[in-house]
């Protein structure tokens, strides 16, 4: 679950997100629409703890990120929310399995090899396990980045507009992975969009 | 997965960068490591060949060149001296030991040297086999001489004058292998030993006659050690007939007519007669107030020059140093310039990354682990280039220690350690990470929201 009481962000003195409280209860699914520029990156930046809002608060699982430190707050993220980004960001030095590796690493999860043979598989990508993330096709690397969000078995999964890059076909295979994967955990899934093709399949939507 | 594996797997990938950077660390490092080992090891060889030696007594000239001559049998003689003052020498209450050197032919450049049993005694050689040198033309040979001509025992060879090879050779008088000595890691494997009458033979007897008739100028291979020493005979070798008269006069007087080493500075003929004479006198002192008092007193009473070789050596090391200074100079500029090149490297490699430091934070990472990941790449850069540079620094010291022994000089090896050494490897390592602090600092600082939101 999460909740967003009286939010306000301010960037270079400009109000660039002033949004209504927004509650999600914990395995819901989510869309939220809105127009480029109207702060949707922002909110989810601020849903994922990137980022510290001028004003209000910020309640993720149960969790008041404002009363945490930094390094908390980087904690908690890295073992509660699970970020899938536009742009995929794989680490290019880095195999696949090193990839999902990190992601336990870095938030201080024990590392698991059985745990990223599990969400490969889970992900269909199980053969992908040692090729490093140019060998990839998107679609391919579409899943290590899904795979890499749900490794530490978040409770809140956010994408940004994880389908923009995509066609028709595939954009439609990564909403059913992202909805399978956030069901598989229990998880709270937000995702931005601004694609008119993926409106219509979430009943939560939230318009900024 | 670590910070280890992360930051090896991008400096894996920038091999150019990587291979550039420890290289050029790698040759500054190399750099001052053989200045060390040489210094190191060329200070102990000099030391090592002068302990117990408190005093070089020799002809009038310079001090430097007395114990060159002397003690390392690099440098030319500066005269001779007569045996009498030598002898009067011994009878000094303040001295514990004299051994008188005769010097100036070689074989191969192998110096062959008059003296005593008190020389080799000196140095604790051992005979490794045959026995030591007695009769006159028996000759006791160093370990590196007899690796590097070849002698054998019972073996006769010719001396030649001077120092290089192709000098006029003493045909008449060859010396006989009699022994061979164990290693003593010092000057004395390098040295031919024979008696001194030996030496007095070999230049005093053939050319008695013929210094009668004509005063000595062109007898070039009739001259005194003095003389021998120069392979150009363009100086004056006036000294020479001092030697040459030795053997034909009946028992001058002792300590009449002027050192040897004057003669050098007087036209030949003006050259009176004198007794037995040596080149040098190595002097071990009784009591250490004669440190103080014997060299002063001689210097300034006597004909003769006294040297202390610990005096000297400092100023040689001195005068060596100042080279040494230069390029140890050079190669911390080289070391500099190539942390300059670390620093560069990384600073770019962080703008290029900042997806990855910023996804890295996303996926959890605090501010301090993406700082530690950029420092250790620093380290791993000056590591590798600690690496290279004791590997080089080594291995060209063991390669020059090869070329110059097989050229007759300081014996220089690569298998050794000094502490020095681990110095440079601690002022490299920190300066590694000194240069990835601002790079590290950048990625502190990685402002992960806007980053990603690029």
């Amino acid at each position: 679950m999460f909740l967003l009481e009286n939010v306000i962000h301010q960037y270079g003195g400009q109000t660039v997100l002033d949004m209504p409280s927004w509650k999600a209860n914990q395995g819901e699914q989510w869309i939220m629409l809105g127009p480029s520029g109207s702060g949707k990156t922002t909110l989810l930046h601020i849903l994922g703890g990137l980022l510290k809002p001028t004003s209000g608060n910020v309640t993720i699982a149960g969790q008041d990120l404002g009363s945490l430190a930094p390094a908390q707050v980087d904690r908690f993220r890295g073992q509660h929310i699970g970020i899938v980004f536009q742009r995929m960001h794989l680490l290019s030095t880095l195999t696949v399995r090193e990839n999902l590796l990190l992601a336990q690493f870095v938030a201080g999860e024990p590392q698991n090899e059985e745990r990223v043979d599990e969400v490969l598989e889970g992900l269909d990508i199980g053969t992908k396990k040692f090729a490093y993330p140019s060998q990839l096709s998107v679609g391919q690397a579409q899943r290590v980045s899904i795979a890499r969000a749900v490794m530490n078995r978040p409770k809140v999964i956010l994408a940004d507009e994880p389908t923009s890059a995509l066609d028709d076909q595939n954009c439609e295979k990564v909403l059913e992975l992202l909805k399978l994967q956030a069901t598989a955990y229990q998880a709270t899934l937000v995702i931005t969009t601004h694609d008119q093709r993926i409106k219509d399949a979430f009943g939560n939507q939230f318009n900024l | 997965m670590n910070l280890l594996k992360l930051s090896l797997s991008y400096i894996r990938r920038q091999k150019l960068t990587t291979f550039l950077n420890t290289f050029l660390l790698g040759l500054g490092i190399a750099t001052i490591i053989l200045l060390l080992l040489f210094s190191a090891q060329f200070g102990e060889k000099m030391e090592r060949d002068a302990k117990g030696i408190d005093m070089v007594v020799g002809a009038k000239g310079s001090p430097l060149q007395l114990i060159l001559s002397g003690i390392y049998h690099l440098d030319v003689p500066t005269g001779n001296i007569p045996l009498a003052e030598v002898e009067k020498l011994k009878a000094n209450r303040m001295v514990k030991e004299v051994i008188p050197l005769s010097l100036g032919d070689s074989y191969n450049q192998f110096r062959i040297v008059g003296t005593t049993e008190a020389y080799p005694a000196h140095y604790e050689a051992k005979i490794a086999s045959g026995k030591m040198f007695a009769a006159t033309s028996e000759a006791t040979i160093g370990s590196q001489v007899a690796k590097q001509t070849g002698l054998k025992l019972g073996d006769t060879f010719v001396g030649a004058h001077g120092l290089v090879q192709g000098g006029e050779g003493h045909h008449e008088h060859p010396y006989k292998v009699v022994g061979i000595l164990a290693p003593t890691n010092s000057v004395m494997d390098r040295l031919i030993l024979t008696s001194l009458s030996s030496v007095w033979d070999v230049h005093g007897l053939p050319h008695a006659v013929e210094a009668d008739d004509h005063k000595g100028d062109e007898h070039k291979e009739a001259g005194s050690d003095h003389e021998h020493e120069k392979e150009s005979a363009s100086k004056p070798d006036s000294a020479a007939h001092v030697t040459e008269e030795v053997k034909p006069l009946p028992a001058p007087p002792p300590i009449v007519g002027p050192p040897a080493a004057m003669s050098g500075l007087l036209p030949s003929g003006a050259m009176p007669e004198s007794g037995p004479e040596v080149t040098v006198a190595l002097v071990k002192f009784a009591s250490p107030i004669a440190t103080v008092m014997l060299p002063r007193s001689i210097n300034s009473q006597t004909k003769l020059q006294a040297a202390t070789p610990a005096q000297q050596l400092a100023n040689l090391l001195q005068l060596v140093g100042v080279g040494v200074s230069t390029v140890r100079v050079f190669g911390f500029i080289l070391m500099f310039a190539a942390l300059l090149g670390v620093f560069i490297a990384l600073y770019n490699a962080i703008q290029e990354r900042r997806y990855d430091l910023a996804m890295m934070r996303a996926l959890g990472a605090s501010r301090e682990k993406v700082f530690l990941h950029v420092l250790i790449e620093g380290l791993i850069y000056a590591t590798l280039g600690v690496l290279v540079g004791l590997l080089l620094g080594h291995g060209i010291t063991e390669i020059i220690g090869r070329v110059l022994s097989s050229a007759n000089q300081v014996e220089l090896t690569g298998f050794r350690f000094v502490t020095g050494e681990f110095w440079v490897v601690v002022a490299a390592l920190i300066t590694g990470v000194v240069a990835a602090l601002i790079p590290a600092f950048q990625a502190y600082r990685t402002d992960i929201a806007k980053t990603l939101a690029e």
